[in-house]
């Protein structure tokens, strides 16, 4: 097969997807929403809008000088500022009204403050280390019969590199492109190495069938045949599962748009992970075990 | 064979007959007006978030440092239920007030207070009567000619409101049966939940201090046979006395009980309310406020089900053009997957917020994978000029052990995610984890038994064509 074959091109681009990733968080870093720093958001509609300098002289008037001013829509404004009480926030709202003498309707409105912010970061920090865990073990025991030619953990620790991988590189885009990083993105990247994992799992499987029935000798054919058995399957059930995505941007609400987007570049390089590197890999291993 | 057949036929009736279950128990409108199905739908609605109905919540910090920690519990219970009580009067349909436990692993413990308020958007308003200390108040009973004003007022009011006529509020029904005292909770010491020795009935004890104990005194020289009713938070609009003991005697030590028909639970409740004198926390601090308006809600609400629509007809449409007749079927599956999953939604009252459909979605997609892996197995088995049943046997027993592997990583996935969640997190790893479960279910078992069903035999050229997949004759 000559993804088996050609493993050292796709290790390579591999590599350098995950480096320029890295380079984009080091150079760039999260932009941390709300939910994790602590902070506050207000949607508003008008019936006509006042221009954007005289809602920033209003803010900057009223004590909110640090606030970040979006028009969005044809009569909406967003404002992003630091966490509020209740009176602050009637402030807020007085100030964007231009001191009550437009006509506006409050949409949304939230504010987090640093204590759940804080503690939201750290419980996702705790949650991704969980489901990496709780995944390597799973495979560690689900492959626990398989010995012959590569050990049983060898398999966990390949998935935990396609993992890392598949969480890499995503977030990476996602701070690339200046999106903001909430806790609904830490819920897709999750959720991206469960079905990451899924695919792997299949090929995986696949290869520890073969093995059984000893289709062939050479580890590298028994894994390539094994690629070339579940490859239409990798394919289109990520590809199933990326036209519910594609819906859910163009269609579904818009809070979870983002969320979306980052599932979607999820999927497609996990599935990339699964077949292009998992397996690739295991062959890599054994060729590097044999040479000792 | 036949077996088979009925037991399809039975899997679809069911399937629709569910279907149409959830149609009926929506609320329809008919010239502006609710018809068929209304009690039933009164009983079983969607039951939707915050982010889709509109609403505000807000979590609060509760400051127990000066409790003990054994009665931690006690006071928070007694927390909410004050605040519900106020809650309450403001009219809104399902508030939500729960207690949150926050901590143990990421740092110290901490007492938090969620408060739900679908359709208000008042946030002010709210705050302001979260926020506000208790009153609890003894008033006394008016005098007899009073009490029989009032009484008339309230037969009067009761009347024309059964006849449909303007509804007048006089002055006497505004004033309410009882007459205020200076008695308030800031001379209350202590209230306590007490059993009676020998009939272990409960019993409340309240014990008033030097102060108190002296107008209790009074209160109850003058008022031996008739009621003294204790109110909290009437000024915020409680206007039922949380209790109305008769006196039997004057009590002169400025030590009271009150007994009756209480259960337990009932006198708990009272004792709690009767020490709230004061919040029964050190603080309370507002930590976050999420306001949507009501028109945001049901936009987001729509966009989502559009969403799912679309995605289903996606799904549905790649698998007939790629898998054919086995396609099909799937798309059968699918279908009563969704069924089963709406079902399990309305009649379990699990709450979807717009990420919860997002899981839902992403469900759908991930659904026919177990379809896909046993099709794509099927057409090996086919190649290898195996009969169309032999071939569909095989492709079910073959794929099941990467079906079951691939989904506990998902589960798995859910499980975290569930306990990592705030609200937003939870709805969305309960509808992914359960349709990951329900739909390992219906990929197997329905598909299964609708494929078996279907009357081909053998592997002519008729059948490789159902069975084959891709825009490409089966090699």
């Amino acid at each position: 097969m000559f993804i088996v074959k050609y493993r050292k091109f796709f290790f390579t681009l591999s590599a350098i997807v995950i480096a320029l990733s890295f380079f984009a968080m080091l150079t760039k870093g999260f932009n941390a929403g709300i939910d994790f720093k602590g902070g506050s958001i207000i949607e508003v509609a008008y019936e006509t809008r006042p221009d954007f300098e005289a809602l920033k002289g209003s803010l900057d008037g009223a004590g909110f000088a640090d606030a970040r001013v979006q028009l969005a829509g044809d009569n909406d404004v967003m404002v992003k500022t630091h966490a509020l009480s209740e009176a602050d926030h009637q402030g807020l709202t007085s100030a964007l009204s231009l001191g009550g003498t437009v006509q506006m309707e409050e949409k949304r409105f939230s504010s987090i403050g640093p204590t759940i912010g804080k503690e939201l970061r750290s419980k996702a920090w705790i949650a991704i280390v969980l489901v990496i865990l709780g995944i390597v073990l799973f495979i560690a025991y689900a492959f626990r019969h398989v010995s012959e030619p590569i050990s049983s953990w060898k398999y966990g620790a390949i998935t935990t590199f396609t993992l890392l991988h598949d969480i890499v590189v995503p977030a990476g885009v996602f701070v690339w492109l200046g999106k903001e990083v909430d806790t609904l993105f830490v819920v897709a990247l999750l959720s991206i190495m469960g079905v990451s994992v899924h695919d792997t799992i299949v090929v995986f499987d696949r290869i520890r069938e073969n093995l059984k029935l000893k289709i062939s000798n050479d580890f590298m054919v028994t894994v390539g045949t094994s690629l070339r058995q579940t490859f239409t399957r990798s394919i289109n059930t990520s590809l199933t599962v990326m036209l519910v995505l594609a819906a859910l941007y163009f269609y579904g609400p818009a809070s979870t748009k983002d969320f979306s987007l980052i599932l979607w570049i999820g999927i497609f390089v996990g599935t990339y992970s699964s077949v292009f590197i998992a397996s690739p890999l295991l062959v890599e291993l054994e060729k590097r075990q044999n040479r000792v | 064979m036949w077996k088979t057949r009925i037991g399809a036929l039975l899997l679809l009736i069911i399937g629709g007959g569910l279907g149409f279950l959830i149609y009926a128990s929506e609320p329809k409108l008919h010239e502006g007006k609710v018809v068929y199905g209304q009690d039933f739908a009164q009983k079983f609605p969607f039951k939707l978030g915050l982010d889709l109905s509109g609403g505000v919540q807000l979590v609060y910090q509760a400051d127990v440092t000066s409790i003990k920690p054994a009665e931690v519990k006690d006071a928070m219970d007694s927390l909410r239920d004050v605040i519900e009580r106020r809650i309450n009067t403001f009219g809104v349909s399902e508030p939500i007030v729960q207690i949150e436990e926050k901590g143990g692993i990421t740092g110290p413990v901490e007492e938090r207070l969620i408060v739900e308020l679908p359709g208000i958007t008042d946030v002010k308003r709210a705050v302001e009567m979260i926020g506000q200390t208790p009153k609890l108040e003894f008033m006394t009973e008016r005098s007899k000619a009073e009490l029989e004003a009032y009484n008339n007022a309230v037969e009067k009011f009761k009347a024309d409101q059964a006849a449909g006529k303007p509804l007048v509020i006089p002055a006497e029904l505004l004033a309410g049966p009882y007459v205020p005292t200076e008695l308030n909770g800031r001379f209350l010491d202590r209230a306590n939940l007490e059993f009676d020795p020998t009939t272990r009935e409960p019993i409340v004890s309240i014990v008033f201090d030097k102060e108190g104990s002296d107008l209790f005194a009074k209160i109850t020289k003058e008022n031996v046979g008739k009621t003294v009713a204790i109110y909290l938070d009437r000024d915020l609009g409680n206007n039922e006395p949380i209790s109305a003991p008769v006196v039997r005697e004057a009590i002169l030590g400025g030590k009271a009980q009150i007994t009756g028909n209480f259960t337990p639970e009932e006198a708990k409740t009272l004792v709690g309310r009767l020490n709230s004198g004061a919040l029964p926390v050190d603080k309370l601090e507002l930590l976050s406020t999420e306001t949507i308006s009501a028109p945001l809600g049901a936009k987001a609400l729509n966009a989502g089900i559009l969403a799912a629509m679309w995605g289903l007809v996606v799904v549905a449409g790649f698998l007939v053009l790629w898998y054919r007749l086995p396609g099909v079927v799937a798309t059968v599956a699918l279908a009563i997957y969704v069924i089963l999953m709406l079902v399990l939604f309305k009649f379990f009252g699990i709450t979807l917020t717009a990420a919860g459909i997002a899981g839902f979605i992403l469900s759908i997609g991930m659904a026919v994978d177990a379809n896909i892996l046993i099709f794509e197995r099927t057409k090996e088995e086919l190649r290898k000029g195996h009969g169309v049943h032999d071939a569909v046997r095989e492709g079910f027993d073959r794929a099941w052990t990467s079906i079951r592997d691939s989904n506990i990583s998902s589960i798995i996935t859910a499980i975290i995610l569930f306990w990592f969640g705030s609200s937003l997190i939870k709805g969305f790893a309960l509808t992914f984890g359960l349709g990951v479960i329900v739909s390992m279910f219906s990929a197997i078992t329905i598909s299964r038994v609708l494929l078996f069903a279907l009357p081909f035999k053998g592997h002519g050229s008729v059948v490789r064509a159902l069975f084959g997949s891709g825009f490409f004759k089966l090699k």
